[in-house]
């Protein structure tokens, strides 16, 4: 059930170049479930901005009514919400879309989670679930440069884990399917989180595996009302047919639309 | 007894409070947060005779205290609307404003024809002013005589009320609107959407796929004020207001420049609770400023 409700900041911590890491405290924890949700925030209470921003969910603690995004300084929006200091609050939409399936996976099947710069923090929550399940998991993260690099430690301790940068300043020169190439990784399942162009390459590479992508598309409403966001789907005969990034997905088996 | 009800043209609203067109979708989504029972009316997202996609991505932009879109009448055709949204619709105490809209005149009458005789459809929007497709839409919508044209021919074929839905974008908006009410309108809906663009810094293109989109939000606010105030002492059909209202304020402001009922749009995106959260606040206000039903504000400000 998506809830709404004012969110308390219990912290916030810039952990790589302009990366944030924010921990809110909240009532809608408990309604999360799927990793690869998201949620859709207002970053201030003024008409401008005007929209909610979405921003996926990175780690769920319901022990504590807690859960933490990881998310990029770019814009206005994320501007104003890295000012957000613990005890402030933040007005939140959520939990919203659909995820990634962690069934897909059989317990002692290997999951290979791929992700490509802001696209990375979603695959945290799922490794974890993964994890609990008994699936054993590798993760290939590509960042742009090394100051963009967060998160490799905690996801070391998951898993395998292998970082490539674009420039070479850290990990492996290039591009995460290169990794996935020269280390000859194999696996049952892929995950995968980031830019379209590195979704469509898994894609094409990997046509004979279980693939779940992360689509990320501008959004109005987040709920599936407004129809910014739709995507054609793979077996659309007439043109018309749609699935909605925010509310269909914004996970989405390989194949089932268009990228 | 009520402060809010209010009666027009084939609509007795227990309230004046509905979501606009294409910002509601049929109602599903918003289900899960409120009881749509609780709304005055819902207008429906635009209806064609086919199946539309729309425009491609993005759609949307974010400007200053507003958003363009450019959806392009994305709906699943009027066979699906009358056959699976209105009868889900149904189970709601909630009179719906079907939103039509075509490429030809023939596409506006053959879908009034038939989504009029739905039993809860109690009045037809029409929608000559969608500034986000390339044929129809706002064509219908900025030279008089074509709208009092297409209103007379929807007239003719439509079992309840036609209202008809004005664009900002012309030079004379109380020419439009009184050509309309010539052509047998029953009532107006104002305004829609005004065309604009936003350009990207870093690759210097619009950032929306159809470079230009409709602006919303509070920032056409006083647009809209302005338009209602001039249109509404030259006509003699009720007018439902819209454009940026987000809270009971904007509402009262809405019915002071002549408006009889108001639709809320953008707004229902940054707030899903939005139009219940007006509803429950006007009676409120409306003691506050020594009123004993809302109508008593309407046209206050010429009046």
């Amino acid at each position: 059930m998506i809830n709404k409700e004012i969110c308390n900041v219990v912290s916030q911590v810039e952990i790589a170049d302009s990366i944030y890491e924010l921990t809110l405290k909240g009532e809608l924890v408990q309604q999360m479930s799927e990793p690869g949700q998201f949620v859709h925030l207002k970053v201030s209470n003024s008409i401008d901005p005007l929209l909610r921003r979405p921003i996926s969910i990175a780690k769920i603690d319901k022990n504590n009514n807690e859960f933490t995004m990881i998310y990029r300084k770019e814009g206005r929006g994320t501007t104003l919400l890295a000012e957000k200091k613990a005890g402030e609050e933040v007005d939140v939409l959520g939990p919203l879309g659909h995820g990634f399936p962690v069934e897909e996976t059989t317990p002692g099947e290997t999951a290979l989670l791929v992700g490509g710069g802001i696209g990375v923090p979603p695959l945290y929550e799922l490794s974890i679930q993964l994890v609990n399940r008994g699936v054993q998991v590798i993760h290939v993260l590509g960042f742009q440069t090394k100051e963009a690099v967060f998160y490799e430690s905690e996801f070391a301790l998951l898993g395998e884990t292998y970082i490539a940068t674009a420039d070479g300043s850290y990990g492996s020169k290039g591009f995460v399917t290169d990794v996935i190439g020269d280390k000859n990784l194999s696996f049952d399942t892929l995950y995968s989180c980031g830019p379209t162009p590195m979704l469509k390459a898994l894609d094409s590479n990997f046509a004979d595996k279980k693939v779940f992508l992360s689509l990320e598309e501008r959004m109005g409403c987040g709920i599936g009302a407004c129809f910014a966001c739709v995507c054609h789907t793979g077996d659309d005969k007439d043109g018309t047919s749609y699935k909605k990034v925010c509310s269909d997905g914004p996970v989405f088996r390989a194949g089932e639309v268009i990228l | 007894m009520s402060m809010l009800d209010v009666n027009l043209p084939g609509l007795n609203l227990k309230n004046p409070i509905m979501p606009a067109s294409g910002c509601f979708g049929f109602g599903r989504e918003y289900s899960q947060f409120f009881d749509l029972s609780r709304l005055g009316a819902i207008m429906i997202k635009a209806t064609t005779v086919e199946p539309r996609f729309g425009n491609p991505t993005p759609r949307v932009a974010e400007t200053s205290a507003g958003m363009l879109n450019a959806i392009g009448l994305q709906n699943p055709g009027l066979k699906k609307v009358f056959s699976e949204e209105l009868p889900w619709l149904d189970k709601f105490d909630v009179p719906i404003i079907a939103n039509i809209a075509g490429s030809t005149e023939e596409d506006y009458v053959a879908v009034a024809a038939e989504i009029s005789k739905a039993p809860n459809v109690h009045a037809l929007e029409l929608n000559i002013s969608c500034p986000n497709v390339k044929t129809g839409g706002i064509t219908f919508g900025t030279i008089p005589e074509v709208a009092k044209a297409l209103t007379k021919k929807v007239k003719e074929v439509s079992e309840v009320p036609v209202y008809v839905k004005l664009s900002p974008n012309v030079t004379d908006i109380v020419e439009m609107a009184k050509a309309v009410e010539d052509g047998g309108a029953d009532g107006l809906t104002m305004i829609n959407t005004l065309v604009g663009m936003r350009i990207d810094l870093k690759t210097a293109r619009p950032v929306i796929a159809n470079k230009t989109g409709g602006l919303s939000g509070p920032a056409i606010k006083p647009v809209a004020i302005r338009m209602i105030h001039e249109v509404s002492q030259k006509v003699n059909i009720p007018i439902i207001g819209m454009g940026g209202i987000q809270s009971a304020e904007d509402v009262i402001e809405f019915f002071y420049a002549g408006a009889s009922a108001v639709a809320v749009g953008t707004a229902n995106f940054v707030d899903p609770f939005v139009c219940p959260t007006i509803i429950e606040e006007l009676p409120e206000l409306l003691n506050q400023l020594g009123y004993n039903h809302i109508s008593e504000c309407m046209g206050r400000s010429w009046k």
